[in-house]
């Protein structure tokens, strides 16, 4: 029974019985329909790529995998969320088309066409996506303005500026170089590697580097980390510029899916997902104590929520339902006087133990 | 000067609040009037031109105002557009496909705001869950019922009672701004019923903060939680009630909003939020709460609508460009109040 | 009830995990008196004064109220003041963006017959009101355009027009100037002519000589007296709020009185300041000495050290560190100067609660290496280790959070912090206060040990027994201001009336 309890205490008891049950619900499923029961995990090659359903998830989920680690920092420092996060991928992925295609042109598909080379429409937009992150950085850290009013000003300006930089209309790279992004780099989905990349690179900067410390230690008690040493201003516009460089690479990753600049729907409600990833992850949306590890089973789950859901014939645009009550549920858990009642009501459970 | 107390008293003092909204409604006539010199040959300066600003921002007015009394007590909510989109496309479809009568489904969609609204409100006050994230999950809540509801673009049938509202004009009395069209024809300038309906919204909502005992207990909350628990007011419901209020201005302005689009579509009204969120501020809400009122809203949304109406006589403009200009605009009077309250708080 | 008592508190008990807050403490406030409420932190002043309003509940213990029936308890700060009991706090509790009338009546505001707010009528009766109390107010304007000792006087006319029998001021004088302080007190006198029973917080000698009538003393939960006015001067308040029986500790006497004179300085303040908290002061500080800042609560003592270690910038004068003029802007300036700060609150600037305690310990090391230097895991686990052991800190390992160890034991591991960035200058302001008596001698050895090896320490502490066993020297001040230093033959006696200051009362 202690041992239960304890294990249910652990961060990522959470995230990990999420990503369980909606396995579970997923071979619930193939057997009604008369799949094979493991369907679900089967990975087999077809055309000399990757193809399954874990594949399918895994590839479709690097953008919130990737927005998600941005976000843990955010939340981690600032105790609030980046909600311009799907915005500025979408300026990323806007910024970098128009680089590569020029102003105004709608569709380039060979060399000879191109006004900047692809790769440096790829640093442009990553660049555009930091000074994103710095200007909420700018607002948040030295400025004092809630996180959320103050990334609400590019949430929407963001995705106007894009639909600007591409003159109002779909932008198409099509070229092979810059669909690799998005499709395969042999037979794995580039993706995947990309998210793979940022996580360890990530991973590996917390872990060489004191930087975890220094934001977890200014998210808890900003007052002590600053007699102790810390600037937390510079450590929380470090943080919001990580999130724009996060969501720079993940913008030009789903531009590069669709080898287009759909400035309207790249990152479209993708800080939800985000947030939720975050959310599920463990980590507590008021600040602190991070684990990275949670928030990206977390945004895996969410991602093999989508696909489950848009499998049973739910519509994308009808997704945000489930995800709005997920979320709910999982902050209301969190809430403290909810917690308080828990932890009353066990305590009024043990002292009438105790007195029998 | 009989009163002898009088000679004693402090000096008149212009305080920022006032500047602020001096700074908006300067703003105001310096757009306008700019559109007017600009567009001169397009009649931008016609009242009808100006009446048409209201006629297409009366749901925003009437949802800014909502979330102006949500921003007096330190919260906000984002979720207005999505309640907005929701209930045109809950009326469109309801009118067209499920064959409801009228007066039903504007009751029925009354209630959804007022159940929404306790429901964010609860978690908010109750639960104490940060106002951001809550009406954020409302947000993509209402825009995914709207996909739920119908996928598709579904018009509102004119041949309903809610669509025959759509075709009433109400007309200037005495024909003021009358003019002749170039057939020679007496046009006097209108508005909607929608306008006359924001109006007397914006009417009773600014009777309402200032002289009932709830208005005044929103500014209250908004300027010192704890003081005002201390002082015997009910912080919580205050808050709830300020959530239950503004999601039932949203479906009002939804009703409002569908009357000029005369449909619903699953991505209508998105960033409406946004607007009403930037009239609030740019109308000198405090984003901390206590102070503002819904004149200055009032002026917001006229400065919002004007500049979409300017991008749209440019006509070479790109639609987004009046988001943009909203955000800078929302950005300038965000760091206006950061620096103001840096200000005040050094005087101390 | 006694005669003409207004309030009686007897016996009240009460205990927050671990600590004994008040411990059969009385109080007794007469009709038309004003009481000081005096004691050092830690004392239960404001502990008591929470469970009359209501904000605490107490486990034993009896409340009186004039006119009210049996004895009283509280449900909270409302049901307190319908039975009379108001209370004004130095953080002014009114709402600065509603005008004075609003401020003076919300929640019980006067309506018309439509159930709105009369705003007319309210407005007359406010004016009525600051006409009453002979203040200058236009009630029709917002509060936060009235000073503070205005809004101060606001705040207590609210209360006083509730019908209040018993009124507390609660520290109402820190922020406000001398000017201030002198209108306060007329209203105050105006109220006790009208019979209000008024208890008065302050940390303000002066104060309480200028308006109170008698004094009820704490220490440590525990009631020390309840005087009249005359009969405790100065000297013997300070004597009673600090306490003068000696702890039973082991004795650090200091060998001989050493001259600090020939020694370098290390830090050399000349005119700092911080506005509002405190005055320009000069400060010497040799190495290998140990200066003592002395002063009641709230005189600045904690004040002058956050100035030097740049916890809160400095408005003025010169700072020299180790012979050199620096610039002193944030702590992590102060760090890379040698300086250390452990910070009298513990829980809002000492530990980082979420944190293990090798983190802890490690975090300031850190700091100071900056964030690309990360501190390998194996010397991060040596240092904790060697500090655990070192200071005793009991921990289930050094993997356990901060949060979960107990009071003192926190305190040694923010102690381990500072040592661990081996410091040339270390500030401790109350490193000592709610640590058992063994753990305090292993301070007070500690202090004394790291002066031997040429560090120069500022040590604060409410104890003057503490102080003379580990300073060298002592700065006292008073009212924010430095008022003098004692060295050389320090005895109680001297530093109590160096603290008391003005022989006014004696």
């Amino acid at each position: 029974m202690n041992k239960l309890r304890n294990i249910t205490k652990k961060q990522l008891f959470l995230p990990i019985i999420s990503m369980i049950l909606v396995m579970l619900i997923n071979v619930l499923f193939d057997i009604i329909d008369g799949n094979a029961a493991f369907d679900f995990f089967a990975i087999s090659m077809k055309n000399g790529v990757l193809y399954g359903r874990i594949v399918d998830i895994l590839n479709r989920g690097s953008e919130i995998a990737i927005l998600a680690l941005g976000m843990t920092l955010v939340v981690s420092a600032s105790a609030g969320t980046d909600i311009s996060v799907g915005s500025v991928m979408s300026l990323a992925g806007g910024m970098c088309c128009m680089m590569i295609a020029g102003f105004g042109v709608t569709s380039v598909s060979t060399v000879a066409e191109l006004a900047h080379p692809i790769w440096f429409g790829i640093v442009c937009g990553i660049l555009v996506a930091i000074l994103a992150g710095a200007f909420n950085g700018f607002l948040v850290a030295y400025m004092k303005i809630q996180p959320m009013v103050a990334t609400l000003i590019l949430w929407s300006a963001a995705r106007a500026l894009a639909l600007l930089l591409c003159n109002n209309m779909i932008v198409y790279v099509r070229m092979d170089e810059f669909k690799v992004f998005g499709s395969f780099l042999g037979p794995i989905p580039t993706p995947i590697i990309i998210a793979a990349i940022c996580i360890a690179v990530l991973a590996a900067v917390l872990k060489f580097t004191a930087l975890g410390t220094y934001i977890q230690s200014v998210g808890i008690n900003k007052r002590a980390s600053r007699i102790a040493g810390f600037n937390s201003a510079n450590i929380i516009l470090m943080c919001y510029t990580i999130c724009g460089l996060f969501a720079g690479i993940a913008g030009i990753v789903n531009t590069s899916r669709i080898y287009s600049a759909d400035t309207n729907n790249i990152g479209l409600n993708l800080e939800m997902d985000a947030i939720l990833a975050v959310a599920l992850g463990g980590n507590s949306l008021g600040g602190g104590k991070f684990n990275l590890a949670g928030s990206i089973i977390g945004a895996y789950t969410i991602q093999a929520i989508t696909t489950t859901l848009l499998a049973r014939g739910v519509s994308t645009a009808q997704a945000p339902v489930f995800k709005a009550i997920i979320i709910i549920l999982i902050v209301v858990i969190q809430a403290p006087p909810v917690k308080e009642f828990f932890k009353k009501r066990s305590a009024r459970k043990s002292a009438v133990k105790e007195a029998v | 000067m009989k009163n002898p107390t009088l000679h004693n008293m402090k000096k008149p003092r212009i305080g920022s609040h006032t500047i602020m909204l001096m700074i908006t409604i300067v703003l105001f006539i310096v757009l306008y009037g700019a559109g007017c010199v600009m567009y001169a040959n397009k009649e931008f300066g016609r009242l009808q031109n100006f009446l048409n600003v209201l006629i297409n921002n009366a749901g925003l007015l009437i949802a800014a105002c909502g979330i102006t009394c949500v921003m007096l007590t330190g919260g906000i909510d984002i979720s207005v557009g999505s309640v907005v989109a929701m209930t045109c496309m809950f009326m469109s479809v309801g009118l067209a496909e499920w064959g409801m009568s009228s007066g039903v489904l504007i009751a029925m969609i009354l209630c959804i705001g007022l159940v929404f609204g306790a429901v964010q409100g609860y978690c908010i006050a109750y639960l104490e869950i940060q106002p951001f994230i809550v009406t954020m999950a409302g947000l993509f809540f209402a825009r995914g019922m709207t996909a739920v509801i119908s996928k598709e673009q579904v018009s509102v049938p004119f041949d309903s009672w809610f669509g025959q509202l759509s075709q009433i004009k109400v007309e200037m009395p005495f024909q003021i701004g009358a003019y002749l069209n170039k057939k020679g024809v007496l046009m006097v300038p209108y508005v909607r019923i929608t306008v006359v309906v924001a109006l007397v919204m914006v009417l009773i909502t600014f009777l309402m903060l200032r002289y009932t005992k709830f208005g005044r207990s929103l500014y209250a909350v908004g300027g010192n939680q704890q003081s005002a628990a201390l002082m015997g007011l009910n912080v919580k419901k205050t808050k709830l009630l300020s959530h239950v209020l503004c999601s039932f201005y949203a479906t009002l302005g939804g009703l409002c909003f569908c009357l000029n689009t005369m449909c619903g579509t699953p991505t209508q009204a998105t960033g409406l939020e946004m607007d009403a969120i930037s009239s609030a501020v740019i109308g000198g809400t405090l984003l901390t709460g206590g102070v503002g009122n819904v004149i200055g809203t009032l002026f917001g949304v006229m400065i919002n609508g004007t500049i979409s109406s300017l991008v749209k006589f440019n006509g070479k403009l790109v639609a987004s460009w009046a988001n943009i200009i909203t955000a800078i605009l929302l950005c300038f009077f965000i760091l206006l109040q950061a620096i103001f309250a840096k200000i005040k708080e050094r005087k101390k | 009830m006694k005669n003409n008592a207004v309030l009686e508190m007897k016996g009240i008990c009460m205990t927050f995990p671990g600590v004994k807050a008040l411990d059969n403490v009385d109080f007794t406030l007469k009709k038309g008196e004003i009481r000081a409420l005096m004691g050092e932190n830690g004392a239960g002043k404001s502990t008591l004064i929470k469970c009359l309003t209501g904000v605490n509940k107490f486990e034993a213990g009896e409340i009186y109220i004039d006119g009210i029936e049996g004895s009283v308890v509280n449900r909270d700060t409302l049901d307190a003041q319908k039975k009379g009991i108001s209370t004004v706090y130095q953080e002014i509790n009114l709402c600065p963006n509603l005008s004075v009338a609003e401020n003076l009546f919300i929640g019980r505001e006067p309506l018309t017959k439509l159930g709105t707010v009369n705003r007319r009528k309210m407005n007359a009766q406010a004016a009525q009101l600051m006409k009453d109390l002979e203040l200058d107010i236009d009630v029709t304007r917002d509060l936060e355009e009235y000073s503070l000792a205005m809004q101060q006087m606001i705040a207590i006319a609210r209360a006083v027009d509730m019908e209040c029998k018993v009124l507390i001021l609660d520290e109402p004088t820190s922020s406000l100037d001398d000017n201030e302080v002198e209108k306060l007190f007329g209203m105050m006198r105006r109220l006790k002519e009208q019979g209000v029973g008024i208890i008065f917080v302050t940390h303000f000698l002066e104060q309480v000589y200028a308006v109170c009538d008698g004094i009820t003393v704490l220490r440590n939960g525990q009631l020390v007296g309840e005087y009249d006015i005359e009969e405790l001067p100065r000297v013997k308040l300070v004597a009673a709020m600090m306490g003068k029986d000696f702890d039973d500790l082991a004795a650090i006497k200091q060998e001989e009185i050493k001259d600090f004179s020939g020694e370098p300085l290390e830090i050399d303040a000349k005119g700092l300041s911080h506005a509002g908290t405190i005055k320009p002061f000069d400060l010497e500080i040799h190495k290998g000495e140990v200066v003592g800042l002395t002063g009641l609560l709230g005189s600045g003592r904690s004040e002058l050290a956050r100035v030097i270690y740049g916890a809160d910038r400095n408005q003025s004068g010169t700072l020299k560190v180790d012979g050199k003029e620096r610039r002193i802007k944030n702590p992590i300036d102060a760090m890379g100067l040698g300086m250390g700060f452990l910070p009298d609150d513990r829980k809002a600037e000492g530990i980082v609660g979420d944190l293990s305690v090798r983190e802890n310990i490690i975090l300031a090391m850190q700091a100071k290496l900056g964030p690309m230097k990360k501190i390998p895991m194996h010397v991060q686990n040596e240092i904790a280790d060697k500090y655990i052991e070192l200071l005793q800190i009991k921990t289930a390992s050094r993997e356990t959070l901060i949060k979960q160890l107990s009071g003192g034991n926190q305190q040694k591991v923010i102690l381990a912090r500072w040592l661990a960035t081996d410091p040339d200058f270390l500030i401790l302001d109350e490193p000592t206060r709610g640590i058992d008596v063994g753990t305090k001698t292993e301070i007070q050895k500690l202090v004394v040990q790291l002066a031997q090896e040429g560090k120069s320490l500022i040590f604060i502490s409410s104890e003057i027994e503490e102080m003379l066993r580990v300073c060298n020297k002592m700065a006292v001040l008073r009212d924010g201001a430095k008022v003098g230093e004692i060295s050389g033959n320090m005895t109680q006696e001297s530093v109590l009336s160096a603290i008391a200051g003005g022989d006014r009362n004696e």
